[in-house]
């Protein structure tokens, strides 16, 4: 059990790095330098998600803004075949697990209820009934730890999942089983209009202890302070000391989705709070400053890909298809009743018409 | 042949499922140590261990939660819901992720998952014990849904289900649970989807599932006995897939048609039946399609249960309405 009542935090205001006696960061330069990159091109793929929104060509978008090293700095600390069982905010990482974003927008523009294939990148489907997720998680991993194999899961949930009863459910059943599963919460302050102090009393992190697991708090705009807690979380988890619960203390600078319209519940005064000196990528930045890992001509470089990766995104999105009507039903069983096949074959015939009039 | 009750069927199947996969896992509530507060468990984890048959912790969408990650997983999990009225807390994770899954990720995604529930009433039971919530769970694509209404057809719909690749909710009567059958396990019968006629007749057809199969089947005794008629009766063993083509064919050969069943009758299963039977056999239907359910209410106290659900006689008087159209 972490013992102290501390936010862990690595970074200072300089940018220094802080030691701590049980979370280490053991990331070389080019690991360092990489996940500025990170940083910078996922923000810059989200920002253009809203773009694409705001212009119609997605229907809805969550953003990640301000949320990236949380995403990015955990996501990093997992080995690939760790399983991730992730919300729907969670664009930093997937980014790492290397889903290609036109796959997660394309959820999002409506052309699939998800893109990617999850076995692949040991990512599942967004899920977007709050808080459900931590539940196939704790699943997956208890199969793991059947195996006798060392994989764990992660999940991602937000503070507003933790008032639901699913949330509980998991970490109770994954602490009586000991389950090799990391939960992972970004309290990113909002659930949509509720603040975090009407959505909970008690800190988060200090409910692990009450289901009988570490709970941790850290600071969520701290990539390499997330990176060290969870990455201490992942050894613990493989190696059969069961789950933890992380939450990651971060502030979601865009709008609830793109639907949202936060001025009507939040101040600028405290959005400003969390822009600037405490913004991930700036504090980041001042860490690689300091470090001497920092350069015009790299950042020019990272600004450089980011463009390219969202040009190509965007063009990618523009160019998508119309799906097929048989994706309406090709999946929904493996073996489908002969009344949804009637069904289909009649629309299918109906729809036939129009297409040869139209020729 | 022996004399088998449902519960060692359900039981039988189980452990034969077990041996056969090492992938199957049995979860939920004093399913391990007590066998289940029907039985139908009894053993199990005598046999296969702590990890096979698991006892988790009272929480109903939990199991269901968890059955869907060890489905992504590549396991195969029969998870028990201990009653009807305790599934709803589960509802959620059925309807919105057992249900879905594969759908949603594009077929790579199976979900091999047998939900067992014991369901019905008329067993004098308290409050939520009693429920009948099959129409909830038709009415979700992607599931399937399947009751038995005997020992040898429990045991092959459990096995068929355990291996069917599409999440199956398993409704098992319990008032049949201890009703003996002669039958040498294990057997197969005839596959989910394909509904049975367990009596031949030409006047009426008489549609049941589940609990409802005796009291149609004793129905069409008394029917014959008292010159009313000749009833042919319909098992339907799965509501989905519905075997559509088998009600079609009796109810143009009989003209008649009544749907039985305990839950209630406003959006109930029996109005898909008639639905279904007008849509395509309409010119041969010498009445509607009636339907003989419990009340719409909710369940009501046991020493009024009687009266709720249908027996032979409120089913008679359904069957004298529509030959007397």
């Amino acid at each position: 059990m972490d013992a102290t009542d501390v936010q862990v935090s690595l970074l200072d205001a300089d940018g220094n790095l802080l030691a701590h006696p049980i979370y280490k960061v053991d990331l070389d330069d080019d690991a360092l330098r990489r996940l500025y990159e990170q940083l910078v091109v996922v923000r810059r793929i989200d920002i253009e998600a809203t773009n694409l929104q705001r212009q119609g060509q997605l229907g809805i978008w969550a953003p990640c803004l301000g949320q990236e090293a949380a995403q990015i700095g955990s996501a990093t600390a997992l080995r690939p075949d760790d399983f991730i069982f992730p919300s729907y905010r969670e664009l930093g990482v997937a980014w790492v697990r290397g889903v290609d974003p036109v796959d997660i927008m394309r959820l999002y523009r409506g052309q699939a209820l998800s893109g990617w294939d999850m076995r692949e990148h040991s990512f599942a489907c967004y899920s977007i009934p709050i808080g459900t997720q931590p539940l196939h998680a704790v699943g997956w991993a208890i199969g793991a730890k059947w195996e006798g194999c060392d994989q764990i899961a992660a999940t991602y949930f937000g503070d507003g999942a933790t008032s639901e009863g699913d949330v509980s459910e998991a970490l109770n059943f994954a602490a009586v089983q000991a389950a090799p599963v990391v939960f992972f919460c970004q309290n990113n302050q909002w659930a949509i209009s509720v603040p975090i102090s009407r959505q909970v009393a008690a800190p988060i992190w200090r409910r692990g202890a009450g289901f009988g697991m570490p709970g941790v708090q850290v600071d969520g705009n701290d990539i390499l302070a997330v990176y060290a807690v969870m990455r201490d979380a992942v050894t613990r988890a493989r190696d059969g000391g069961g789950p933890t619960l992380i939450e990651a203390v971060t502030y979601r600078l865009g709008a609830h989705t793109t639907s949202d319209d936060p001025t009507r519940y939040r101040t600028a005064e405290e959005m400003a709070a969390w822009q600037g000196p405490k913004d991930p990528i700036t504090r980041y930045r001042t860490f690689l400053e300091r470090a001497g890992l920092w350069s015009q001509g790299f950042a020019d470089e990272v600004g450089a890909t980011a463009d390219r990766i969202a040009a190509r995104v965007r063009e990618s999105i523009e160019n998508l298809p119309q799906p097929p009507l048989t994706d309406l039903m090709a999946n929904v069983y493996a073996d489908p009743p002969q009344t949804l096949v009637r069904q289909f074959e009649r629309l299918a015939a109906f729809e036939a018409q129009f297409e040869s009039e139209h020729g | 042949m022996a004399a088998v009750t449902m519960a060692k069927a359900l039981n039988t199947a189980l452990l034969d499922a077990l041996e056969g996969d090492d992938k199957v896992v049995v979860l939920g509530e004093d399913v391990g140590r007590l066998g289940g507060v029907f039985r139908v468990t009894d053993g199990l984890q005598a046999r296969f261990g702590e990890q096979r048959v698991v006892d988790t912790p009272l929480a109903e969408s939990a199991i269901i939660g968890v059955s869907v990650g060890l489905a992504v997983r590549g396991w195969r999990p029969v998870p028990e819901m201990q009653f009807d009225g305790f599934s709803y807390p589960a509802f959620d994770q059925i309807t919105s992720h057992l249900a879905k899954y594969r759908n949603r990720s594009a077929g790579t995604v199976p979900m091999p998952v047998v939900v067992r529930i014991p369901y019905g009433g008329g067993i004098g039971a308290v409050e939520h014990h009693s429920e009948s919530p099959e129409a909830y769970y038709a009415h979700t694509a992607g599931l399937k849904v399947v009751s038995p209404s005997n020992p040898a057809d429990a045991y092959s719909l459990l096995r068929e289900a355990i291996e069917s690749e599409d999440p199956v909710i398993f409704l098992e009567p319990k008032r049949r649970y201890w009703v003996k059958q002669d039958v040498e396990l294990p057997v197969r019968t005839a596959p989910i989807g394909k509904a049975e006629v367990v009596r031949p007749g030409a006047d009426l057809t008489v549609v049941a599932y589940g609990p409802m199969v005796k009291v149609a089947l004793d129905a069409a005794e008394a029917a014959r006995q008292e010159g009313m008629g000749d009833l042919e009766v319909i098992d339907l063993r799965s509501l989905v897939p519905l075997d559509v083509d088998t009600l079609v064919d009796s109810a143009t050969r009989t003209g008649h048609m009544v749907v039985v069943h305990e839950a209630a009758q406003f959006c109930g299963f029996g109005a898909e039946v008639a639905a279904r039977v007008t849509e395509e056999a309409f010119l041969s239907l010498e009445a509607p399609v009636l339907r003989c359910t419990g009340l719409d209410i909710p369940y009501p106290p046991a020493r009024l249960e009687e009266a709720h659900l249908p027996g032979v006689d409120r089913l008679l008087d359904t069957v004298r309405r529509s030959l007397d159209y």
